[in-house]
């Protein structure tokens, strides 16, 4: 009886686990870093989480979770509401309807099917946010930002495989 | 028993695929409202947004200490690598400014002068309120701080926000202990100017990159690289003669400003209350709204 709460609360963490992660990604994305260079532009941290997570547990962090998570930065980022739940759930569902296509394949293609989804992530949220204030938004700052969240990749990708193995496959 | 759960399976699978293809579905129809509803009702977003981000205030807070403290020492080693030049820089700045203080001191005295052979009604008294930024929007796509005094510390919307340097922003949205300062370099940002040495008039215009664009400036305007831009006080949002930046560049299409704030080095601003009413005075828009 013991055992089986105990295991039953390690279940219930494993599975909050990728939405936890999602949503601490967001929190540290508005974190001022006072990096020179960097005032203004911060890499889109809770895509990867986004990304990462459609490919190899979509079964833990599902689709309202992922709405929650981009509502949560639209609002964190005063970005208008609904941007970046609506970014965060379209990358979600492209990438977990192909996720066979990535599982067992190697790193570098799982960075290339990222650029592609961070790029379409991020035009799409320039058009939108354009539409919605109704100006065309300095595209250079938006370009940079891509490139910076493409160039951390990797970093982020390994601590969610570090995650992923103590946590999620274990038991 | 086996039996059975499978038969459940056969029919559960589909019906999952379906709710879940539903529920897809739902929440971009969601996203899209909420856009929608952000454009309709202002005040009702901008009051789940304050309440939310009170929630995280806190968070926020402590999380951005450390990330200072980081910055703040990798800050200590660049010091002490340009200690040489540094110094020989300051020195020379030091004797530009005691120049300064000198002219200074006789045109206040000159000044105090003045307006009492004028008899001049001294301007309303201004008040400070120095908050921590807790968060940055990183924005490429908004150019917003959160900081952590909000209407508990007497921060009102509308509000101007300076540094040392120059004006930062305009007090946005505030909270119960945090405010969202909307810079000047965003987007939905437009700031009445003046050019320091002419008289000018043009609007500030920021468009989310770091140099925001002079517009709405007169056919005759004077503007060259390396000009002084304040702010004008017209609107009645900030008083005038607010430090803003320097003109960048000028080109036919354009005129660039550079603004005084390091961007990247925003870590305490004050909140300066002019007693002034302020284009976004909360009880104005009420009217209008009821």
């Amino acid at each position: 009886m013991h055992v089986s709460v105990w295991h039953r609360l390690d279940g219930v963490a494993r599975r909050l686990l990728p939405f936890a992660t999602t949503i601490l990604l967001v929190v540290l994305s508005v974190v001022p870093l006072h990096l020179p260079g960097l005032g203004s532009v911060a890499p889109a941290l809770a895509l990867m989480g986004v990304y990462y997570w459609a490919i190899f547990r979509p079964d833990f962090l599902p689709a309202p979770a992922v709405f929650a998570a981009g509502l949560f930065q639209d609002v964190l980022s005063g970005m208008p509401l609904g941007v970046n739940a609506l970014a965060f759930l379209v990358a979600y569902e492209i990438v977990s309807a192909q996720r066979r296509f990535f599982l067992g394949k190697s790193f570098m293609v799982m960075w290339w099917g990222f650029m592609l989804i961070a790029a379409g992530a991020t035009a799409g949220t320039w058009l939108l946010v354009s539409g919605l204030s109704g100006a065309f938004l300095s595209p250079r700052p938006v370009v940079f930002q891509f490139l910076l969240t493409l160039a951390l990749f990797p970093c982020l990708t390994w601590l969610f495989i570090r995650a992923q193995r103590v946590l999620l496959q274990q038991g | 028993m086996k039996q059975r759960t499978g038969s459940v399976l056969r029919f559960a699978a589909p019906l999952k695929a379906f709710v879940q293809r539903f529920a897809f579905l739902a929440l971009v129809g969601a996203s899209f409202g909420l856009m929608m509803l952000g454009k309709a009702d202002m005040v009702l977003v901008e009051r789940m947004r304050t309440v939310t981000t009170d929630a995280v205030a806190p968070l926020l807070d402590a999380l951005s200490r450390p990330a200072a403290a980081v910055s703040e020492f990798a800050g200590r080693i660049q010091e002490a690598v340009a200690l040489r030049s540094e110094n020989a820089r300051l020195h020379e700045e030091n004797e530009r400014l005691l120049q300064w203080q000198q002219v200074a001191r006789r045109l206040e005295a000159e000044n105090r002068t003045l307006r009492e052979l004028l008899n001049v009604v001294p301007g309303a008294t201004v008040s400070f309120v120095s908050a921590r930024v807790i968060a940055d929007s990183g924005g490429a796509f908004v150019r917003s701080v959160l900081v952590g005094s909000g209407a508990r510390d007497g921060v009102r919307k509308g509000q101007a926000v300076i540094t040392g340097h120059g004006l930062v922003g305009r007090v946005a949205s505030v909270g119960e202990h945090s405010a969202r300062i909307l810079l000047i370099t965003d987007l939905n940002s437009r700031i009445p100017v003046v050019v320091a040495s002419t008289r000018d008039r043009a609007i500030l215009a920021g468009d989310n990159s770091d140099r925001p664009g002079l517009v709405h400036y007169g056919n005759d305007a004077r503007v060259s690289p390396g000009d002084r831009i304040v702010t004008s006080g017209h609107g009645g949002a900030f008083p005038p003669g607010l430090p803003v930046g320097t003109v960048a560049s000028v080109s036919a299409s354009e005129i660039r400003v550079q603004p005084y704030v390091h961007w990247d080095r925003l870590e305490y601003v004050r909140v300066v209350d002019f007693g002034l009413e302020g284009i976004l005075a909360p009880p104005r828009l009420r009217e209008e709204g009821g």
